[in-house]
């Protein structure tokens, strides 16, 4: 068990870490060129260059190249029909289509941005060249400089490490915990223990100990592995995140706890525990921020422990964030772990 | 057990989104004129940014950050609208905060999207010679709908979890148990024994699976443009691995909680993460690509979509159905093996 409980938090933070990112890299796109002229091609020649798209193919039929996107071949078209050249210079304006898989909607808007924005490069490029002595087009034109504070190579690995972590500590902390107290249900030998004199609170707390202890030591593996392979920044203070992290695991386990009291068998718990943690992590902001979803759920995430530890271990090690900025956090973790802790025991109680 | 999917569906479906919604921005604006207000009004009615504050100096910018409820700062220089009209070129900076890193990604897009939009309107007088016009169509989903890309993929994460952990922990607690010794003995032969077991959450996915796809349609708005035979058989084929998956599990497992701990992480998070239900595979570095092959739920996903908003045959999905068949094929070969030696 043990080894399972080392080799797993790698094995997860190497594989998951690096799946999960909307860094658009290879938008395969497939090119109908049926205008085939200087201007189509130095276009073409655009998408050619750009690291983010990945020309599949040339083709002359729009048909076909549907047809790759219908069969999952493609991710977008560029449609230039013909006298595209011819309009743009008779008419002074011309027009392409862009037809995109629109199936996954983030992906699609991204994708027609960054498209977006190679043509009007494009365009920029060639105004200068067609009409720049010529001319003097008094168009204005703002200048947008952007830039990323606390991760500036948009490194979606050091955005998704804490989160996994967080998920690791929790299946610790809420399932191990529970499964733990359960199983000496199930196997009977629970019943031996209520007829000794000790008090439930110390059987509590001895069963839980452990598991607290080990789940801290986790998060510190974590911590370092993060850091070795993936140059996780600590910016902040570590004694902060632990201090916050041990107030974490007392209200989590007290969510496994209270499962075990209301369970008789492993599966049961196993069931229970299994989807509250799949509802906590999604609605925690791991995927997806917490600002996105509808006033419902952002209320309902004051239940979700997991909702304030993501949030602030984001903050702690990217951000540098101090005890000052996490205190209305931890205010409300602590009366949670409270609360939770003592239905969780009174439940047990009743239940012998 | 009927519950859970109901509540996960709905879940998936209004929680999980990465569409931008109410963003908090703080604007630092050193013009006050009416370039920059126009700019900051459409940036505030697009509906995907709320106006956190305004900034008196650059000092409180880091602090800002840190408080941790501003995502995107706004940065006007001085004589904004001046320098556009006299030079015709003006800068706007943008500070997102990249800790949640798609998120600014995606923040940063859109307002470079209004703001272009501002100067084109600006523009719209200017006769410019050259324009290029791209006229963009959204295929199989023209209002971008969140729900086409989660709906297939809740169904592929449920009926998983429900066929191959369930069937994984019934089969381990019998053996835990000890009362599997007692069901050898019996004349029944192994295979009926497991077809017995397997039964009921047959039953349990595939209700599932027509649960999901009804509230899909009905509450998502999600459409069933192919067959819907083929898209129901295509479901059982997937429960089948799911089911073989756990029976194969439950060969290897000892106990309930190993059988519990190897389905969960061997099934759940490459499950929600490999398959594609989120996180696209082609921006996946190559060794995870490579590893997401054998993540049944990936054909599965691709299967359902194809049938589903694209409207497609059999022709193009009878690869995946294949490499499913396959998987499913193997599984029970090896759970039969496995099985057989346990009785010697």
């Amino acid at each position: 068990m043990l080894p399972v409980i080392f080799i797993v938090p790698i094995v997860q933070l190497i594989i998951l870490v690096n799946a999960a990112t909307l860094e658009m890299k290879n938008i395969r796109m497939v090119i109908v060129d049926q205008d085939l002229s200087v201007v189509s091609r130095r276009l073409t020649g655009k998408f050619m260059g750009s690291s983010f798209f990945r020309i599949n193919k040339f083709t002359f039929s729009l048909n076909e190249a549907e047809q790759d996107i219908e069969a999952n071949k493609s991710d977008m078209i560029l449609y230039i029909p013909a006298g595209f050249e011819e309009r743009l210079i008779k008419e002074s304006i011309s027009d392409l289509q862009i037809l995109i898989n629109a199936i996954n909607a983030t992906v699609a808007g991204l994708t027609n941005a960054y498209t977006n924005a190679v043509i009007q490069d494009f365009n920029l490029e060639i105004l200068q060249d067609y009409s720049g002595t010529i001319l003097i087009i008094p168009m204005k034109q703002i200048e947008v400089k952007s830039s990323f504070w606390y991760n500036p190579d948009l490194n979606y690995k050091i955005f998704m490490t804490p989160g996994i972590l967080v998920i690791l500590v929790t299946m610790i902390g809420m399932i191990l915990s529970a499964l733990n107290l359960v199983r000496e249900k199930e196997l009977g030998t629970a019943e031996q223990i209520n007829v000794t004199p000790i008090k439930k609170i110390q059987f509590v707390i001895g069963k839980l100990l452990p598991f607290w202890i080990l789940a801290l030591l986790e998060l510190c593996f974590g911590l370092g592995i993060g850091k070795l392979l993936y140059d996780l920044p600590v910016t902040g203070s570590l004694l902060v995140l632990l201090f916050y992290a041990s107030i974490y695991l007392i209200a989590v386990m007290g969510i496994g706890l209270f499962m075990s009291a209301l369970s008789e068998t492993q599966m049961q718990v196993m069931f229970l525990a299994f989807f509250f943690l799949i509802t906590f992590i999604l609605m925690s902001g791991i995927f997806t921020p917490v600002e996105s979803m509808p006033e419902w759920a952002i209320k309902l995430n004051v239940l979700n422990p997991l909702a304030y530890f993501m949030r602030v271990i984001r903050m702690v090690l990217l951000k540098g964030s101090g005890m000052a900025d996490i205190i209305q956090e931890t205010v409300y973790l602590s009366i949670y772990a409270l609360i939770i802790l003592s239905l969780a025991v009174w439940r047990y109680r009743k239940a012998a | 057990m009927f519950g859970m999917p109901v509540v996960q569906l709905l879940l998936f479906g209004y929680v999980v989104t990465n569409e931008l919604k109410d963003i908090r921005v703080a604007v630092y604006d050193q013009s006050y004129d009416r370039y920059t207000r126009e700019i900051i009004n459409r940036i505030l009615s697009s509906g995907y940014f709320v106006l956190d504050s305004y900034l008196e100096n650059e000092y409180v910018i880091e602090e800002k950050f840190k408080e941790g409820n501003v995502k995107q700062i706004i940065i006007f220089g001085n004589d904004f609208a001046g320098n556009l009209e006299k030079e015709n070129k003006a800068e706007i900076q943008l500070l997102a905060d990249a800790s949640d890193a798609n998120t600014a990604n995606l923040v940063v897009n859109y307002t470079y999207g209004i703001i272009m939009d501002f100067i084109r309107h600006l523009n719209r007088n200017v006769p410019v010679p050259l324009r290029i016009v791209p006229e963009v169509r959204m295929m199989y989903n023209e209002n971008l709908a969140g729900a086409y890309m989660f709906v297939p993929g809740t169904m592929a994460l449920i009926l998983m979890l429900v066929s191959a952990l369930m069937t994984s922990i019934s089969i381990a607690r019998e053996k835990e148990l000890g009362t599997m010794e007692t069901i050898l003995v019996s004349p029944l032969k192994p295979l009926q024994i497991v077809l017995g077991k397997v039964t009921p959450y047959l039953g349990l996915s595939f209700f599932n699976a027509v649960g999901i796809l009804v509230i899909g349609y009905f509450v998502f708005g999600l459409p069933i443009r192919g067959n819907i035979i083929l898209l129901l058989m295509e479901c059982l084929l997937y429960i089948g691995v799911a089911l073989s998956l756990g029976i194969l599990i439950s060969t290897v497992a000892r106990t309930q909680q190993m059988a519990m701990f190897t389905s969960l992480l061997a099934l759940m998070l490459p499950t929600i993460l490999l398959s594609g239900f989120i996180f696209p595979i082609e921006n996946m570095p190559e060794i995870l690509q490579w590893l997401s092959v054998i993540v049944p739920a990936k054909y599965f996903i691709v299967i359902v979509k194809n049938i589903m908003l694209k409207g497609t045959g059999f022709i193009f999905i009878w690869k995946e159905t294949l490499v499913l068949l396959f998987m499913m094929a193997v599984m029970i070969l090896v759970s039969v093996k496995r099985f057989k030696i346990r009785l010697e």
